[in-house]
């Protein structure tokens, strides 16, 4: 999906700014902010995957935000990669912040970890994940069948197969599975 | 008649649009076999069950294979916009898609000309570009979990990765989430919140609260919720008043899934068997308090 297909070109108008020093990424797809995500911070930048603002919002929309100083270096990156960025915008108002709370659930032989509209479980002795419910977007049922019934260290991490926000969610709520029950 | 739009999660999955069986516990459609796990097959699963202990035809089912791409959300979007106009459904169901605002403003655009207007119920992704796009309000129902319910009450938040903490997921704050979801515009006419306890709400607040059987393993099931959503479509589409068959459908989703004795790992297929006893059960107990 062209994700950001109503992206307005101009720039966005500069109101009270607390992140001068940082810019966004726009992708064209949720999938590319991901893997973008993923060689940036292996490269060692300080980046976070946020919400755009609505101007140039969509539907199942991420950005990266990054330090703006290094601009021309994280893009040639990327491009070297074979995934440029659409554009790369100052921020000038406060971005999205993505959900970083997580409901914790025992069921005693269970354990049920969600993060936003995500759930996943899995059972304690075994570490095998048995379940993954809640969210909304095309890839659930596909992470689902990719990851229930598989070891917690064996199964596809969502962030590798994912490319939605839901998908992100369940990375959340998988890593912090993991966190939880790996050594 | 009953139609239901949504993807299943196989990327070499065509476009299909046809009447939905259900056949040794798979989807079929069009020659095309889908197995029951969970999203839009679940749900289909469900309501082709309720349609055969209610005595009603089969639904119409939309599908196409996306694996979150969006590929097959948007050649979905593009047939529907042409499909719908040709077409006269009694109840329609938008389920698993790609969000995506133009796409959502195209189908209503479509909608809002037919004539009569179909009962409009929206879960998962396309229930999330209805919220986003601030079209809530033409839906007559919206399905929600918890978690969902509070994406719906976070005026800001486009989708549920971005609800505020504030609001995230206390059960016990479900009338006030409720509240703040109509005060903003974000809830369709009706809202069904399946949770530990499920609410039935309208924009006066909870008209009723449906916690019997009470199985705390459901909330890690994945597709119960789809199951539900499913369930009630099938009890609208069967003519049944949108208030009674979201009640009864709470009721049904439940019981049914208590009589499969359930554990966090228990997988909806193994529930949806058990929804036309649970459907005449809870008929059978409406008809006894009737008399």
């Amino acid at each position: 999906m062209g994700a950001f297909g109503f992206l307005k070109k101009k720039s966005l108008e500069i109101t009270e700014n607390n992140n001068g020093d940082r810019g966004f990424l726009v992708f064209e797809n949720t999938s590319e902010v991901i893997q973008a995500e993923n060689l940036l911070k292996k490269k060692g930048w300080e980046v976070k995957v946020m919400g755009p603002p609505p101007e140039i919002r969509s539907g199942c929309d991420l950005v990266i935000e990054f330090p703006l100083i290094e601009e021309l270096k994280i893009t040639k990156t990327l491009q070297d990669a074979g995934i440029p960025p659409l554009q790369a915008v100052p921020v000038s108002s406060p971005l999205l912040e993505p959900v970083d709370l997580f409901q914790i659930k025992d069921f005693g032989r269970y354990l049920m970890v969600q993060a936003a509209n995500m759930k996943l479980t899995v059972e304690k002795e075994s570490l095998t994940i048995v379940n993954i419910s809640g969210g909304g977007c095309p890839d659930v049922p596909y992470l689902a069948e990719q990851m229930v019934g598989k070891g917690l260290k064996e199964a596809p991490s969502p962030r590798e197969i994912g490319h939605t926000l839901c998908g992100y969610a369940l990375q959340l709520a998988y890593e912090e599975m993991k966190r939880r029950c790996l050594p | 008649m009953l139609a239901v739009v949504g993807t299943v999660p196989n990327p070499e999955f065509p476009m299909v649009a046809g009447i939905a069986t259900l056949e040794n516990g798979d989807i079929c459609i069009q020659g095309r076999r889908v197995t029951v796990k969970r999203g839009t097959p679940a749900l289909l699963a469900a309501a082709i069950k309720m349609g055969e202990a209610l005595s009603q035809e089969e639904p119409f089912g939309y599908l196409i294979g996306d694996i979150g791409s969006g590929d097959g959300s948007q050649k979905l979007y593009q047939y529907l916009v042409k499909d719908l106009k040709q077409k006269n459904f009694h109840t329609l169901v938008f389920h698993y898609l790609q969000p995506h605002i133009g796409w959502h403003s195209r189908i209503q655009s479509v909608i809002e000309k037919l004539t009569p207007k179909p009962n409009l119920v929206a879960d998962a992704g396309f229930m999330y570009v209805a919220k986003m796009s601030g079209r809530s309000s033409a839906y007559d129902l919206f399905t929600p979990d918890m978690g969902e319910l509070a994406f719906l009450a976070d005026e800001l938040a486009p989708h549920p990765f971005y609800t505020r903490g504030f609001l995230l997921h206390e059960e016990n704050r479900a009338p006030d989430l409720i509240a703040r979801a109509y005060q903003h515009g974000n809830a369709a006419r009706y809202l069904l919140v399946k949770g530990r306890k499920d609410y039935f709400a309208d924009r006066n607040g909870v008209q009723a609260i449906i916690d019997h059987p009470m199985e705390e393993a459901m909330e890690a099931i994945g597709g119960t919720g789809d199951t539900l959503t499913g369930i009630v479509a099938a009890l609208i589409s069967s003519g049944m008043e949108l208030r009674q068959a979201a009640i009864v459908a709470a009721r049904v989703n439940r019981l049914a899934g208590s009589y499969a004795q359930p554990s966090p790992g228990t997988q909806v297929s193994e529930i949806i068997p058990h929804l036309p006893k649970a459907l005449e059960e809870i008929l059978k107990g409406r008809r006894e308090l009737i008399q």
